[in-house]
């Protein structure tokens, strides 16, 4: 890969800013990034930590996916700039890989914490990345929400996105210490229900992600009150209905057999064999 | 965007894909070629289809030629749909504060050992990408090509019946689009064959 030359550094590359500076002025207006006007949640229970996330993402006012995971590690949700909370959990999740590699030990939910805030510091909020992140580690269940400048919570059961206001809503009627399982899903279903139906930035289906000791559950799509029904007919359209002025297509060979023209292979013993029977 | 128009749109069908785009290349306002094929073939079976500023279209298709050859060599193998998909979201996510001005689609069928499964896939300009199991639209027309082939998409469609839905998807929408049209072409691919059309539209 040419990202991998020595002569050249990794990180961002600014070389088009200048251009797209000059197109900017004028007036050539620049494409949005998809956002994730979202609602996350994640809430603390007996076991460990239960986050959750709607699944609508969009640009602008046009909903660009309707079905999107944005529990983009099993134990983290992002909020904000699609693009950035995807690479920037990636490029921290292997950093704790090889952290935990060279250390010998399994990585704490602070580290992971601390590496996401001083690399969303260093670029002073302009990675628009906004997370909540969970987990349990060997010191017990920890959550905690980071903002796209570096300031980070820890909190017992934390919101974010455009839909955190109902989401916390729900949280603060509903939330006690020492919740089981069962209850916790329950209630993050509902904070994040809450967000999907009176937010306009959020919408679709619910994640679940439930962190333990011993395991982490993805339950993706948990509950879907937003299915599309069915079409009752079919617009199909008869073949021949689009006219075209032209026409080329490319064959290729699938299965290849092939024949021996010399005696020389099995296939031409086997048929010399058969030949005797006659 | 709008600086030289032009839409894209791809879909899946039954063990097929297709990718359509149109044929528009403007300055603003002003339409300066009519044959402006913005899809590009990356292997025998995989498609990327670049919408935006023109100039960005041309120096990525040979940015990627160069880096897809690049990992042909090094792997000795084909590269998977999936596989490009993170490239092309990677190069894009590298100029994170200074991007190319283009969305990419990624319309082709999975190795014949995996068992060419149909994949589609689209970014947006700083590389966010959208696996979607239906179809992706990107360019000038977005907004009008969601709203069409959300009514006339549906699933399980044979090659020829899923030329005939993106076909009429993409001519209906770019006809309310001033920024696209003059024009289309079709990509079809099938396990054993790719069929290309170039089909007529409105010339205003």
């Amino acid at each position: 890969m040419d990202s991998s030359n020595i002569y050249k550094k990794s990180g961002f590359d600014f070389s088009n800013q200048i251009r797209n500076n000059f197109l900017a002025a004028k007036g050539v207006p620049v494409p949005k990034a998809t956002s994730t006007g979202t609602t996350i949640v994640g809430c603390l229970f007996k076991d460990g930590i239960v986050l959750g996330a709607d699944t609508r993402a969009t640009a602008g006012e046009i909903i660009a996916d309707k079905n999107c995971e944005k529990v983009v590690n099993p134990s983290c949700c992002g909020a904000g700039t699609a693009a950035d909370t995807e690479f920037t959990t990636a490029l921290i999740s292997s950093n704790l890989e090889l952290h935990s590699l060279s250390t010998g030990r399994k990585p704490r939910v602070v580290t992971a914490m601390t590496m996401l805030k001083q690399m969303l510091f260093q670029y002073q909020g302009h990675i628009g990345a906004a997370l909540v992140l969970g987990g349990v580690d060997v010191t017990g269940p920890h959550l905690f929400t980071i903002h796209p400048h570096g300031s980070t919570d820890k909190l017992p059961y934390v919101t974010m996105g455009s839909g955190s206001l109902a989401a916390m809503a729900v949280f603060e009627a509903g939330w006690k210490a020492g919740m089981e399982r069962q209850e916790a899903i329950d209630l993050v279903s509902a904070a994040i229900s809450a967000g999907i139906f009176n937010d306009l930035g959020s919408g679709s289906n619910v994640d679940v992600c439930v962190i333990t000791k011993e395991r982490t559950d993805m339950l993706r799509n948990y509950i879907k009150p937003n299915e599309r029904v069915t079409k009752e007919r079919h617009y199909k359209f008869t073949r021949g209905t689009t006219a075209y002025q032209s026409e080329n297509i490319r064959k290729y060979i699938v299965d290849e057999s092939i024949t021996y023209l010399t005696g020389s292979a099995t296939t031409a013993t086997t048929a010399e064999e058969a030949m005797d029977v006659s | 965007m709008q600086y030289n128009g032009g839409s894209i749109v791809a879909m899946v069908g039954k063990n097929c894909v297709a990718i359509a785009s149109d044929l528009r290349l403007g300055n603003q306002a002003l339409t300066i070629a009519t044959d402006f094929e913005k899809v590009f073939p990356i292997t025998d079976r995989i498609y990327l289809g670049m919408a935006g500023l023109a100039t960005d279209v041309l120096t990525l298709r040979e940015r990627f030629r160069f880096r897809v050859n690049m990992y042909s060599i090094k792997e000795e193998r084909e590269i998977e749909p999936k596989t490009l998909a993170q490239l092309v979201s990677s190069t894009l996510y590298e100029r994170r504060f200074g991007p190319y001005f283009i969305e990419p689609i990624i319309a082709g069928l999975t190795d014949s050992s995996k068992g060419s499964q149909p994949f589609i896939a689209s970014a947006d300009l700083i590389g966010c990408l959208n696996f979607a199991k239906d179809f992706v639209v990107v360019g000038t027309a977005e907004d009008k090509l969601l709203g069409v082939a959300e009514g006339l998409w549906e699933p399980d469609l044979e090659p020829e019946d899923l030329f005939e839905t993106i076909s009429q998807t993409l001519l209906n929408a770019v006809d309310r689009d001033a920024f696209s049209g003059w024009g289309a072409v079709v990509h079809v691919i099938t396990p054993d064959k790719v069929i290309t059309r170039t089909l007529k539209g409105r010339m205003d």
